[in-house]
C-alpha cells in the first residue's frame, strides 16, 4: 500500500545525537510534519533514520500526529531530573548520565514512550528492539486483539495488513482471551464507496483526521464507550465526499474496504504498475494492481510532488471502461497494419503542402503528440486539440479534464487556448483548402466538424479507442491503446513530465499509437525516429525547447517525473 | 543466447527403425516367456491363485496407504459450502490447478447467514493436478480434502472418486464447483466457527447489523 511517506531531509542542518540500540548516531533536530511545517524530531523518525521501523497504527506522516494507539511503544533512557545545583546527574568521566526509564510508582518496571509523539532529547538512548520493548510491542498487540474477528480468509485487507504483519513480527503465536469477544456491527454501509467493518477496527483514528484535516468533510467519529468504541457517520450524513477511498488506503487494518474492490481478488496476486490517473490535468501517481491482463484497482502512489500520498475517487475509480467490451479492436481500411500503413503513407505522400489539418487529443501522451507535430511540420499543418473543462476542488481536482493539455501546448499541437484553431479547421475543410484531416482520440463532430464536413474531406485518418460519430466516417481507423496498455509521459498542469507504464495487452489488433505514428512518420518525413518510447521520449526531450532546458531523459525522469517551465 | 544442438546423422540403417523397434519388443518379450519362471511369480503364486490382470472396474484396485487421492470441495452438515474464497489453495497449488472466481463486488452468493463470501466459481483441472495435498493443508476453513475412499452414501458400484477421474475431452476433466461438491461429500464441522460467531453477535444484539437511525447501545 503506497500509504508510507519518505521522510524527508529538511533543509536545517542542526542536528541532534542519540543512540539507537547503542549505536550513536545524529538526526535532524528537526522534520517537516504532515503540513511541511518544521517540528521537532521524534523518537520514531529517528529509528527511522537509523534504519530501523518501529510500528505503528495511528502515526502517518501526512496526518496529524495522534498518539492514540500505542502501537509505537518504546523503552528509552533519559537523563535525570537537574539536582539542585541545576545541573542534571552526571558520570564519573563527566558524561550525562542517562537511565532506563521505569514507572515512578514501580521502579522495577520499564516505562515506555510512543515514539511517534516523544521528541528527541539530547543523548537519549532509545532501546528499540531491547526485551522491554518487544514485550511491550507483544502486549500492545494482544490488546488489539482482544475483540479482533479473525476474518482474514475472507479479509480484504489481508495480504497487506499491518496487524497481520505485525502480529507475524511482534506478536505472540497463542492467544489467553478465553472470554467472549465484543461484538460490532459488520459490512456496515459509510457512503457510496466505502464499507466499514467495526470489528476489525483498531480504532487509530487515521480515518478521521484525513477526512476533516486532509478532505475538510468533518464526516466520521467515533461513538459508544471502551470495547464499544466504533467508527460512525453522522445518522442521515454519507461518507460521500471525492476522497473518501483514501481512508480504505490509510486504514492500516481491513475495517474500511472499498465497495469497488471488495471481494474482487486478494492482493497478492495484483501485479503492480506505476501509472499515472488521467482524470485531470494534475496527473496523480497511481499504482494498477491487475491479474491476467484485467484490472483490479489502482491505488494513489506518493508523489509529493504531484499528489503527496492521495487521489481522489472520481479518477480512481475511472478504469473500467479499459476492459470494455465496445473497445475497438479491429482495423478498418484494411486488414493488417502492413497494408494499412503503406496505404496511409502513399496517400498522404500525395497530399499536397497546406492541405492538411491534425487534430490530436489532450490525453495523448508527449511522444504521440511530438510525432504528429513532426507530420505538421512537414504539411505545415494547422495543428489542434480540444478543451475538455469541468470543475476543479481544494485538493487535488483540477477544472482542465486533459492529463497532458501542457504537454499539447509545449509541443506545439496547441496554443494557449486549446480548441482556438477548430474553427478555422472547420473552415478549410468547408472552403476546400484543406484536403486531409487526421484525428487522434477525439469525436470532432462534438467540436464544431460535422459530419457533413467530414464527408467532404479526401482523406480522413482516425485513431481512437471507442467507435463515435468521427470514427464511423473514418477512411482509415486505426484502433489505439488506453493508458494502461502503452508506456508514455505527459505533462501535468504544474509542468511535471512523468512516465507510466503497461500494464495490460491491448484488445485484438489494437497497437500503441506512438508505435504506428512513428513509423507512419519515418515513412512521410523520412526523418530517423527512434522505435522505443525510451528512445523516443529522448529524441523529444532534445528538440522541445521546454523539455531541452531541463536535459531530461527517460531514465533522469525516473518514477516522480521531473518539473519544467511551463 | 539459443544453444544449436549438433544433430547426429543416422545411417539408412537407423532410420528404418524397424531394427531398433524389434529390439525394444525382444526385451518385453522375453520378460513376457520368462515370468513364469521367475522368483517374482513364485512368491507371489504361492496359493496358485495370482493373476497377473485387473478385471476392472469390477474389480477394483487396491489403494496403497500412502496415496493421498484427489481433491474435492466439502460441506457442513447443514450443507453449506465451507470454502469462503480465500484464494490461499489457489495461490499455494503447484502447477496452477485451482481457478476461483471470487463472487465479486455485491458479495451476496453466500447461503450461509454470517459469512460474507463464497466462491463464484470453483474450477480444478484434474489434469493438473499433481494430487500433492497442498491444498487441503493451506485451507484456512477445512473446506478442501484430499478424498481416497468412498464417501457416505456414494454408490459402491460407481468408479472411485480418488483414481477413476475420467473424461472424454479436456474440458470434462476440469471439474467444476458444483461437480466438487457434489462428489467432496459432507465434512462433520466440529467447530462451526462462523455459525458460532453469528450466533455470539446475535446474542450480543449485533447481527444483523441494526438500523443506524435507531438509537444506539445504551
Ligand atoms: S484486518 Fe487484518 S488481521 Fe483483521 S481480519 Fe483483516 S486481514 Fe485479518
Ligand atoms: S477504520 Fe481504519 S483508519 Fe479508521 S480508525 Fe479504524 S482502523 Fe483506523
Ligand atoms: S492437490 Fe496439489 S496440485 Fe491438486 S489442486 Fe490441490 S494443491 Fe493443486
Ligand atoms: S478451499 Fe479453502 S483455501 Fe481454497 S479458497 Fe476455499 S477456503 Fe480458501
Ligand atoms: S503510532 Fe504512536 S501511538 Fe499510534
Amino acid at each position: 500500500m503506497p500509504n508510507e511517506a519518505k521522510i524527508e531531509e529538511p533543509p536545517a542542518i542542526e542536528t541532534i545525537p542519540v543512540k539507537v540500540d547503542g549505536r550513536e548516531i545524529t538526526v535532524p533536530k528537526l522534520t517537516p510534519d504532515w503540513q511541511g511545517k518544521l517540528v521537532p524530531t521524534t523518537v520514531l523518525q529517528a529509528c527511522k533514520h537509523a534504519g530501523i521501523e518501529i510500528p505503528h497504527y495511528c502515526y502517518h506522516p501526512k496526518l496529524p500526529v495522534a498518539g492514540n494507539c500505542r502501537m509505537c511503544l518504546v523503552h528509552v533512557g533519559m537523563p535525570g531530573r537537574p539536582g539542585p545545583d541545576g545541573k542534571p546527574p552526571m558520570n564519573e568521566d563527566g558524561s550525562l548520565k542517562i537511565d532506563p526509564m521505569v514507572l515512578p510508582y514501580e521502579r522495577g518496571t520499564p516505562k515506555g514512550v510512543i515514539g511517534c509523539a516523544t521528541n528527541l532529547i539530547p543523548g537519549m538512548e532509545i532501546y528499540a528492539t531491547s526485551p522491554e520493548t518487544k514485550e511491550m510491542r507483544e502486549a500492545v498487540l494482544e490488546s488489539l486483539l482482544i475483540n479482533h474477528p479473525l476474518d482474514c480468509t475472507i479479509c480484504d485487507q489481508a495480504g497487506e495488513c499491518k496487524l497481520q504483519e505485525y502480529s507475524v513480527e511482534h506478536g505472540q503465536a497463542e492467544s489467553q482471551f478465553a472470554e467472549q469477544k465484543v461484538h460490532k456491527p459488520k459490512a456496515v454501509d459509510l457512503g457510496p464507496r466505502i464499507m466499514l467493518d467495526a470489528e476489525r477496527c483498531v480504532l487509530c483514528t487515521r480515518c478521521i483526521r484525513f477526512s476533516t484535516d486532509i478532505a475538510g468533510d468533518d464526516a466520521l467519529g467515533i461513538v459508544n464507550r471502551g470495547s464499544y468504541n466504533s467508527i460512525a457517520t453522522f445518522p442521515g450524513a454519507p461518507f460521500d465526499n471525492n476522497y473518501t477511498l483514501n481512508t480504505a488506503d490509510i486504514c492500516p487494518v481491513g475495517a474500511l474496504t472499498s465497495k469497488d474492490f471488495r471481494f474482487q481478488m486478494r492482493v497478492w496476486f495484483l501485479k503492480e504498475t506505476n501509472s499515472l490517473c488521467t482524470g485531470c490535468a494534475t496527473g496523480c501517481n497511481t499504482v494498477i494492481g491487475s491479474r491476467e491482463n484485467k484490472m483490479y484497482r489502482q491505488e494513489p502512489r506518493e508523489n509529493d510532488a504531484v499528489n503527496g500520498p492521495w487521489m481522489c475517487d472520481s479518477g480512481r475509480l475511472d478504469y473500467k471502461w479499459i476492459g470494455s467490451e465496445k473497445r475497438l479492436s479491429k482495423l478498418n481500411g484494411a486488414t493488417d497494419w502492413t497494408t494499412i500503413l503503406t496505404e496511409i503513407t502513399t496517400n498522404l505522400e500525395k497530399a499536397a503542402i497546406t492541405s492538411v489539418a491534425i487534430i490530436a487529443s489532450a490525453r495523448q501522451t508527449n511522444e504521440e503528440l511530438f510525432l504528429l507535430k513532426k507530420l505538421a511540420d512537414k504539411f505545415e499543418a494547422i495543428t489542434d486539440s480540444v478543451p475538455r473543462n469541468g470543475e476543479g476542488d481544494h485538493l487535488l481536482v483540477n477544472a482542465d479534464k486533459n492529463p497532458n493539455s501542457n504537454g499539447a501546448r509545449l509541443i506545439g499541437i496547441a496554443g494557449e487556448t486549446l480548441g482556438a484553431n477548430l474553427p478555422a479547421i472547420a473552415e478549410g475543410i468547408e472552403n476546400g483548402t484543406i484536403r486531409s484531416l487526421i484525428v487522434f482520440g477525439e469525436d470532432v463532430t462534438q467540436h464544431g466538424i460535422s459530419e457533413s464536413l467530414l464527408e467532404k474531406l479526401d482523406l480522413l485518418i482516425v485513431s481512437d479507442i471507442f467507435a463515435n460519430a468521427t470514427t464511423a466516417r473514418a477512411h482509415y481507423l486505426l484502433p489505439g491503446c488506453a493508458y494502461a496498455e502503452k508506456r508514455g509521459t505527459f505533462t501535468n498542469v504544474k509542468g511535471q513530465v512523468q512516465k507510466f507504464m503497461k500494464a495490460l495487452d491491448a484488445p485484438g489488433n489494437a497497437r500503441a499509437e506512438w508505435e504506428f505514428l512513428h513509423e507512419i512518420v519515418e515513412n512521410v518525413t523520412g526523418q530517423n525516429g527512434f522505435s522505443t518510447t525510451e528512445g523516443l521520449f529522448n529524441q523529444m526531450a532534445g528538440e522541445v525547447d521546454a523539455f531541452r532546458g531541463k536535459g531530461l531523459n527517460w531514465a533522469a525522469l525516473g518514477d516522480d517525473g521531473v518539473t519544467v517551465e511551463i | 543466447m539459443a544453444i544449436k544442438v549438433q544433430r547426429v546423422k543416422l545411417s539408412l540403417w537407423e532410420r528404418l527403425f524397424i531394427p531398433t523397434l524389434w529390439n525394444g519388443f525382444k526385451v518385453t518379450l522375453s520378460h513376457f516367456l520368462s515370468f513364469k519362471k521367475s522368483k517374482v511369480y513364485e512368491d507371489k503364486n504361492k496359493d496358485n491363485k495370482f493373476k497377473a490382470t485387473l478385471s476392472y472396474p469390477e474389480e477394483l484396485w487396491a489403494v496403497p496407504p500412502g496415496f493421498r487421492g484427489a481433491p474435492y470441495l466439502v460441506s457442513d452438515q447443514d450443507a453449506a459450502t465451507k470454502c469462503v474464497s480465500c484464494q490461499l489453495c489457489e495461490f499455494v497449488c503447484p502447477p496452477k490447478a485451482i481457478r476461483i472466481t471470487p463472487p465479486g463486488e455485491t458479495g451476496n452468493t453466500t447461503h450461509r447467514e454470517g459469512v460474507e463470501k463464497m466462491p463464484k466459481e470453483f474450477e480444478i483441472d484434474m489434469l493438473r493436478c499433481i494430487f500433492c495435498g497442498y491444498c487441503e493443508e493451506v485451507c484456512p476453513e477445512e473446506a478442501i480434502y484430499l478424498a481416497k475412499d468412498y464417501y457416505e452414501g456414494y454408490d459402491e458400484k460407481m468408479m472411485r472418486r480418488d483414481y477413476a477421474l475420467t473424461g472424454s475431452n479436456r474440458e470434462e476433466m476440469v471439474f467444476n464447483k458444483d461437480k466438487l461438491l457434489e462428489r467432496g461429500g459432507t465434512h462433520h464441522d466440529r467447530i462451526k466457527k462462523w455459525e458460532k460467531k453469528t450466533a455470539d453477535a446475535k446474542a450480543q444484539e449485533m447481527f444483523p447489523v441494526r438500523d443506524k437511525s435507531k438509537k444506539k447501545r445504551e
